[in-house]
């Protein structure tokens, strides 16, 4: 009883916040709630004991992805009466996307059946007798090594676009040489000057 | 309940009695003590100035280059965990798997290090 | 109406004690350990530190305690006022649920979840959060300035830590933190990983804003940081959520490399003496290195922070956790996954 009472809590928590994160004014707002959805969504995986996977979205999302968002939204000057300004004139356009994605949905979780001798083939390991942790190492690394390894590669390819995308040298600036630093000599910096009595040097 | 949500139960509970501890904290010295705002004390603080501006501007995109960075090396760990306490049971398949895979990404690494994205000034 | 009593009202009551006992017990330590340091440092610099309030001073964290409850709380006007109260809340509420895994002795832990590992790393990663809200919400340059700073050196050395927390899970074969302190009977993790330890303690430091890598509260600079702009009890919590927070880094650290709650040596007079003294013993002895560090080393400038980030603790740890998988697989040391 009390799993139901905490799975609806968590459930109620999670739609309440996602939709705060499409009406709330202010941006910063907006990502702080979905850190909220995300930790519900993490409550809701442990609840049918995915517990791998709800500390992997708390970890990689709450504590990556949504850092980054907020570096964003908090710290681009964005002005939003200007963004709200074209509002009307995209609506129609925003909508009918709306539209499609929505029948594209709705065709797609209609005409979905689960196998039926799918569930008797690959049976999920019973959680208290195996960690989930052990039963994702188990499988992930050997049987699905391509899936793994293009992961990898999208990996590869994000970190790459981020530095094309993003990183700009700057003239001008001074950095620090280590080795130029250690192998200054006394001979090439210091100098030493006879200066003469009553004279300036 | 399973076992496995036994174990959560106590963590759901501390946050709870975490909230309401931090909460008597602040709304107790909140009401206790006797709050005489003024305009000055309620001003930014700017060493003795007036704000000139607004803080919250534009800076440096080699922040967002940290945190994209960030988000890759952490999605790596995230696929380093299950393979690390597993690996007595994947054998050499496995390890090499993941040799592959660190191999690829020590490739962007080494990429971002030549191009300079690790330099601060 | 007794079905009910058992099946909910005394586990719960019995939960609630155990946190108590967990709670109770920080926020004393938390208070001391603001003393300790004082003591510490002072006693480093040829000074007395505190010595007027109470026996040698000792009565000094209540005082200051007393005094920060007693100021007055001030909500700048310029500032988004429920993040900027939310923001030091944040901090030590995570500073404190992440006790909820430790392990003070054999069976001896609140949750002992299988996850452990994932859920320290994920609640440390959490809180980069804390301080950009500050620094958000205070509105002033300082504060902005230093949670900016703060952000991308804990998210920098993030990395670093979940590495070094697979090189040891690679020699235990579990995430669960009760597991790793039994594998480290034969020998603790610290000596044959004993660089990563060295990797850990130094982001541990930097992970908890600590000397010297205490850039985001350069007094000299940013005069506090991402902190700068609170005052009276939303102080206190960020003041305390640090300190619970490098007690929690200095538990981790005995954890995975110091053998927890395991006595010194498993012979006659060290294994007299109970798991949960050894542990804070660990504690205290890690601390104090904490302390040590910050009366000895200068601060770092944000350049040479960020290289030794990026630059040598990734890619050494990076480097480890192959050698290390290499060994294991090479010799075929690698610890059969402990099921269940």
């Amino acid at each position: 009883m009390i799993q139901a009472l905490i799975f609806y809590v968590f459930a109620a928590i999670t739609i309440a916040s996602g939709v705060m994160v499409v009406s709330s004014r202010n941006p910063v707002h907006s990502v702080l709630f979905l850190i909220l959805a995300f930790f519900n969504a993490a409550g809701l995986f442990v609840l049918i004991g995915a517990e791998f996977i709800a500390m992997i979205l708390v970890v990689v999302y709450v504590g990556a992805v949504a850092v980054l968002f907020l570096f964003v939204v908090m710290m681009l000057d964005i002005n939003f009466v200007e963004l709200r300004q074209g509002f009307m004139k995209y609506l129609p356009i925003g909508l009918l996307i709306g539209v499609v994605i929505f029948a594209e949905l709705f065709f797609v979780v209609t005409s979905w059946v689960i196998a039926p001798d799918l569930i008797t083939a690959a049976p999920a390991p019973d959680p208290n007798a195996v960690t989930n942790t052990h039963a994702l190492g188990a499988l992930l690394y050997t049987r699905y090594v391509y899936l793994f390894q293009s992961a990898g590669l999208i990996l590869l390819i994000a970190m790459i676009g981020a530095i094309v995308l993003t990183l700009r040298s700057r003239e001008g600036v001074k950095r620090q040489r280590i080795s130029e630093q250690l192998s200054r000599t006394p001979d090439e910096t210091v100098e030493v000057v006879k200066v003469q009595r009553g004279e300036g040097v | 309940m399973s076992d496995i949500l036994r174990e959560y139960l106590p963590i759901l509970i501390f946050l709870a009695v975490a909230i309401g501890l931090c909460l008597a904290m602040v709304i107790g010295s909140l009401v206790v003590v006797k709050q005489r705002p003024d305009s000055e004390k309620v001003s930014a603080y700017e060493c003795g100035f007036e704000a000139f501006n607004d803080s919250r501007g534009q800076f440096d995109v080699r922040f967002y280059l940290v945190a994209i960075l960030f988000i890759i090396f952490d999605l790596e760990v995230a696929f380093l965990f299950p393979w690390a306490i597993s690996l007595g049971g994947i054998g050499l398949f496995g390890f090499w798997s993941m040799i592959i895979f660190l191999g690829v990404l020590t490739i962007g690494f080494v990429y971002e290090w030549r191009k300079g994205a690790l330099e601060w000034e | 109406m007794d079905a009910i009593l058992e099946t909910y009202v005394i586990p719960t009551a019995i939960i609630l004690a155990q946190i108590l006992a967990i709670v109770v017990p920080l926020l004393v330590a938390v208070a001391y350990l603001t003393y300790f340091e004082r003591k510490v440092i002072g006693a480093m610099q040829m000074r007395k530190g505190p010595n007027v309030v109470g026996p040698f001073g000792l009565l000094q964290p209540l005082a200051d305690g007393v005094k920060l409850f007693a100021k007055e709380t001030i909500l700048p006007a310029g500032a988004n006022k429920i993040m900027f109260a939310m923001a030091p809340m944040l901090t030590f509420i995570l500073a404190m649920i992440a006790w909820a895994v430790i392990p003070f002795d054999a069976g001896m832990v609140l949750s002992d979840i299988n996850v452990g590992v994932l859920y320290l790393f994920a609640i440390s990663s959490l809180g980069v959060y804390g301080v950009i809200m500050a620094g958000w919400a205070s509105n002033s340059k300082y504060a902005f300035l230093g949670a900016l700073r703060s952000a991308a050196q804990m998210v920098s050395y993030e990395v670093s830590i979940g590495f070094v927390m697979i090189t040891v899970l690679l020699c235990v074969g579990s995430l669960n933190l009760s597991a790793i302190v039994e594998a480290q009977r034969t020998v603790w993790f610290a000596i044959p990983l004993l660089p990563m330890f060295v990797i850990f303690f130094v982001s541990a430091l930097a992970e908890t804003n600590r000397a010297p890598f205490d850039l985001p509260e350069g007094e000299s600079e940013l005069v506090a940081g991402y902190f700068v702009e609170y005052s009276s009890m939303t102080f206190a919590l960020f003041f305390l959520g640090e300190y619970a927070n490098m007690i929690l880094m200095s538990a981790i650290t005995v954890i995975l490399f110091m053998g927890g709650w395991l006595p010194l040596f498993d012979i006659a007079p060290f294994n007299w003496i109970p798991g949960p003294i050894w542990f804070f013993a660990k504690i205290a002895f890690v601390l104090f290195f904490f302390l040590w560090v910050r009366a000895t080393f200068p601060r770092y400038r944000y350049d040479q922070l960020m290289r030794l980030g990026w630059k040598v603790f990734l890619p050494f740890s990076l480097l480890w956790v192959v050698l290390t998988a290499g060994v294991l697989v090479a010799f075929d040391w690698v610890p059969a996954p402990v099921l269940g």
